[in-house]
């Protein structure tokens, strides 16, 4: 009964914030343009004098430039739900008999939908300066998987700065570092040819272990180890930021 | 509890409660009781405490000392249930700006899970005058439209007691007159109504029984006539009575607000 009241509560509020989406598509189209334009600057600017090793430097940078899109995507979902807490209508849905962490996923949830459809338009550009893969059904299903884990880790750590922010800038700046972690990893440049201290924390952030698995996918070699470094990160991420959201959600509902 | 003892049993019950935020006091031991299918103002300056009340009867907030029933539950061990039998509109109108007007109807209508959430939703427009104005995003609407849409959401689902803090708070004459009428049409529906207010012809033109909120304390609890019996016996006067600049800016508006 609760189960059915909290999976039909939840569908009934993705679709109210799925409708916010949907009327400011520049939201949408705001999220892509960023990472196309990195992506662009990266293939065509700066990309010719990287030396990666692979014969495409477009696909060799396409899976740090889907991580960017996911980054930037989800400080909308801060943007939103601060916007809930501070209209007035949070405390209405927390007045009301519905499942009280509905209120939460269903923010998550439509995150999760917009960034998909962001990395789509994405990967659509990525197709059109030359983009190839020689991933099989099998590969593509494990990128889409570990793609649709990570935008989950990210969003519900974009929750905590939703809840406990005091501004809307203060809501949505936490994504900055985010966005950043990429190019400090193997995303662009391969680490090798980083400084002592700097190539340390590029190999060890968890960026470079998804950068890698997403790479060796898109481009049929084995993953090896790497996939599972980066899974341990996504649900690592992921059981932390659930973690001191709910804490935030409780401090935030106590008053 | 048998039915017929439900029936008498007040629909708010509150005792000693008492809630402090750091170092400041804020309730200090509140009682009162709420009469079923009654109008219940309280009354109360700015920061009395009026919106801690409400929001700890709401299940919002909880409180340091001292208990508070709705109709017959706990707020603090059966929250759950006193969320079905109550609604709550808040001190700022608590829509969605994106959504139209019958969007946001239909949605409250599908989380409080009532059959036919579009039947709901338009019979809510029609009530409230909202129809034309239906298909509308809400961030078109005027303060008072957005306040009578507020309540009509607050309705769904037929709470049995319908909280309104500061209904007119920050509302030009005319929408207060708008929504006062329709609090008076809901208490004549027989809905049991808390009210707070900070204003006293508010409190006066609405409520069956006023109290007033004072430094965290209920320091009177009555009807209107036994209020008016604490002050001195009325003297008879003649008075010149000077129109109010309420009634000049209703009359220049062409808007009979007294009228009913």
């Amino acid at each position: 009964m609760t189960t059915r009241r909290f999976i039909g509560d939840t569908v009934t509020l993705t679709g109210r914030s799925l409708r916010h989406i949907l009327r400011s598509p520049d939201t949408i189209i705001t999220t892509a343009i960023m990472p196309i334009a990195l992506m662009l600057l990266f293939v065509f600017v700066l990309g010719g004098a990287i030396e990666t090793g692979s014969d495409s430097y477009v696909s060799y940078q396409l899976p740090g430039i889907l991580l960017i899109t996911v980054a930037s995507g989800i400080s909308y979902t801060a943007y939103r739900l601060f916007l809930d807490l501070k209209g007035g209508i949070f405390e209405r849905f927390q007045s009301m008999p519905i499942a009280r962490s509905s209120v939460l996923w269903a923010h998550v949830l439509a995150s999760l939908v917009s960034n998909l459809v962001s990395l789509t338009i994405v990967m659509g550009v990525a197709l059109l300066i030359g983009f190839r893969s020689r991933a099989g059904v099998l590969e593509w299903l494990a990128v889409a998987g570990i793609m649709v884990l990570f935008t989950l880790a990210l969003t519900w750590l974009a929750v905590i700065p939703g809840l406990a922010a005091k501004t809307v800038d203060g809501a949505s700046a936490f994504a900055y570092p985010l966005i950043l972690l990429p190019l400090i990893s193997s995303a662009f440049v391969p680490t090798e040819s980083m400084p002592g201290p700097v190539r340390w924390f590029a190999q060890h952030q968890p960026v470079t272990a998804i950068v890698d698995t997403i790479r060796s996918l898109f481009s049929g070699t084995p993953v090896g180890t790497d996939i599972w470094v980066a899974l341990a990160w996504c649900v690592g991420i992921l059981g932390l930021a659930c973690l001191l959201s709910m804490i935030a959600y409780r401090r935030r509902i106590a008053g | 509890m048998n039915a017929a003892v439900a029936e008498r049993a007040p629909t708010i019950r509150v005792r000693g409660l008492e809630k402090s935020f750091k170092r400041l006091q804020v309730l200090r031991g509140v009682d009162f009781e709420v009469a079923r299918g009654s109008v219940f103002a309280l009354l109360g300056s700015n920061g009395a405490g009026k919106t801690t009340v409400v929001r700890i009867l709401s299940t919002l907030l909880r409180a340091d000392a001292g208990t508070a029933n709705v109709n017959g539950f706990d707020v603090s061990t059966h929250a759950a249930e006193v969320r079905e039998t109550i609604s709550l509109t808040g001190q700022f109108a608590a829509v969605d700006e994106t959504l139209s007007g019958r969007e946001n109807l239909v949605l409250v209508a599908r989380l409080r899970h009532v059959a036919n959430p579009r039947v709901v939703a338009d019979n809510l427009l029609d009530r409230f005058t909202l129809t034309e104005a239906a298909a509308r995003k809400v961030s078109t609407y005027s303060g008072g439209m957005r306040r009578r849409l507020d309540i009509a959401m607050s309705l769904i689902g037929d709470p049995r007691l319908i909280v309104l803090d500061e209904p007119t708070t920050g509302l030009d004459p005319e929408t207060r007159i708008e929504v006062w009428r329709t609090i008076k049409r809901l208490a004549d529906d027989g809905a049991t109504v808390l009210l707070t207010t900070q204003y006293l012809d508010e409190a006066e033109q609405l409520a069956d029984r006023i109290a007033i909120l004072h430094d965290g304390r209920i320091i009177v609890n009555d009807t209107l006539a036994e209020l008016k019996r604490l002050l001195p016996r009325a003297k008879v006067e003649w008075v010149e009575k000077q129109p109010t600049l309420e009634d000049v800016f209703l009359a220049v508006v062409g808007r009979p607000g007294e009228k009913d």
